[in-house]
């Protein structure tokens, strides 16, 4: 429990470092990739469903599945346009 | 080991991708380094998590690929706030699902599990319905002025408090009812949250909203004793966090006033 105490603790100091140099125009493909990064529910809503035992467990499962998908594919391609309409 | 392994890999390149899109140079770079250690994430789980309902879960991939996809490649650069927010509220959900369910499978449970449970959902729910209403603001199917709804106030502080008690109770007497209860709260605050936010101000609570979802991704980490969200979910949570004060100093405002303005300011829109 202490070590996931401490992997959390420097993961806030290193979330603020990352960022705080950033320019006002990235504000929001920042916000976005962000996003996208949270998607990584997909990595937990994945081990659920794989072993599930109950019919509500498997339907909640593939349901945090399907969202989290979404929010992986559609958050990364979504930045992509953003930073490529920076580009020109 | 290996599947530790490929976490970690996973998470530096989250970090370097946090990292590059802060600098206009390779904010591109990082968006793809990000993407690539999601899939190696995705696949490790896949390949080495998985006991049964492989397919199932292939199926539901499917599907939220063939609905992600064409909805980011299709929106207008204009609308790309409001969709944003909805890529965030499903994320939130999704959240919320995986703590319901690992709840449902594991019976006897410690109290820091079940704390980090009822955090997960409370927190994902708020992302979630707070999300929808960000969208709704944006795209102009609802008022994009602050909406005071009667007693708003004193409405959302008693969501905020019924939420503490369910928690608190939740964690004492771990039932399911509790548990979709305080989901349902959690979308009642979320709600409530947002909707006294007027329509300039609603980018920076998606932000917000962004750095909850992040929260309920690290909280739901220690839900299922998995390294890789909690230090995926944290370096959002935190980095949403300054990245959501930098967004309010550079429109001149504290969060504090974008959040809560609404309550001391005279004019009120109609409700609806």
């Amino acid at each position: 429990m202490i070590d996931l105490l401490t992997i959390f603790v420097l993961a806030v100091f290193v979330g603020f470092e990352v960022v705080s140099k950033v320019s006002t125009i990235l504000h929001t493909p920042l916000m976005s990739g962000a996003n996208a990064i949270h998607g990584v529910i997909l990595v937990g809503a994945i081990l659920i469903t794989g072993s599930a035992e109950s019919t509500l467990e498997l339907v909640l499962g593939l349901l945090a599945v399907f969202l989290a998908t979404v929010n992986v594919v559609g958050g990364f391609v979504v930045t992509d346009r953003m930073l490529e309409m920076f580009r020109k | 080991m290996i599947v530790q392994l490929m976490y970690l890999v996973a998470a530096l390149c989250f970090i370097l991708a946090l990292k590059g899109l802060s600098s206009p140079k390779y904010a591109r770079y990082g968006n793809f380094i990000g993407a690539f250690g999601m899939l190696v994430a995705v696949v490790t789980a896949y390949v080495h998590g998985v006991v049964h309902n492989g397919l199932w879960i292939l199926i539901a991939v499917a599907l939220g690929v063939a609905v992600g996809i064409p909805a980011a490649r299709s929106v207008k650069m204009t609308a790309i706030p409001q969709m944003v927010a909805l890529f965030n509220g499903v994320g939130g959900a999704a959240a919320a699902l995986v703590a319901l369910a690992e709840f449902f499978a594991v019976p006897d449970s410690s109290v820091m599990f079940r704390l980090a449970t009822v955090l997960t959902v409370l927190i994902g729910s708020v992302s979630f319905s707070g999300s929808v209403v960000t969208f709704l603001k944006l795209q102009e199917l609802m008022t994009t002025r602050p909406v005071l709804l009667p007693a708003g106030q004193q409405l959302a502080i008693a969501a905020g408090v019924s939420s503490v008690v369910l928690c608190a109770l939740t964690v004492v007497t771990p039932t399911g009812l509790l548990l979709w209860l305080l989901a349902a709260i959690g979308l009642a605050l979320g709600v409530l949250f947002v909707l006294p936010v007027g329509g300039a101000d609603v980018p920076i609570a998606i932000s917000l909203l962004n750095a909850f979802t992040g929260l309920a991704v690290a909280a739901s980490g220690y839900v299922l004793a998995n390294t890789l969200l909690i230090v995926a979910g944290t370096l959002v949570g935190a980095s949403g966090t300054i990245l959501t004060r930098l967004m309010a100093q550079a429109m001149g405002r504290s969060l504090a006033n974008i959040l809560f303005g609404a309550f001391k300011a005279a004019p009120v829109a109609a409700l609806g």
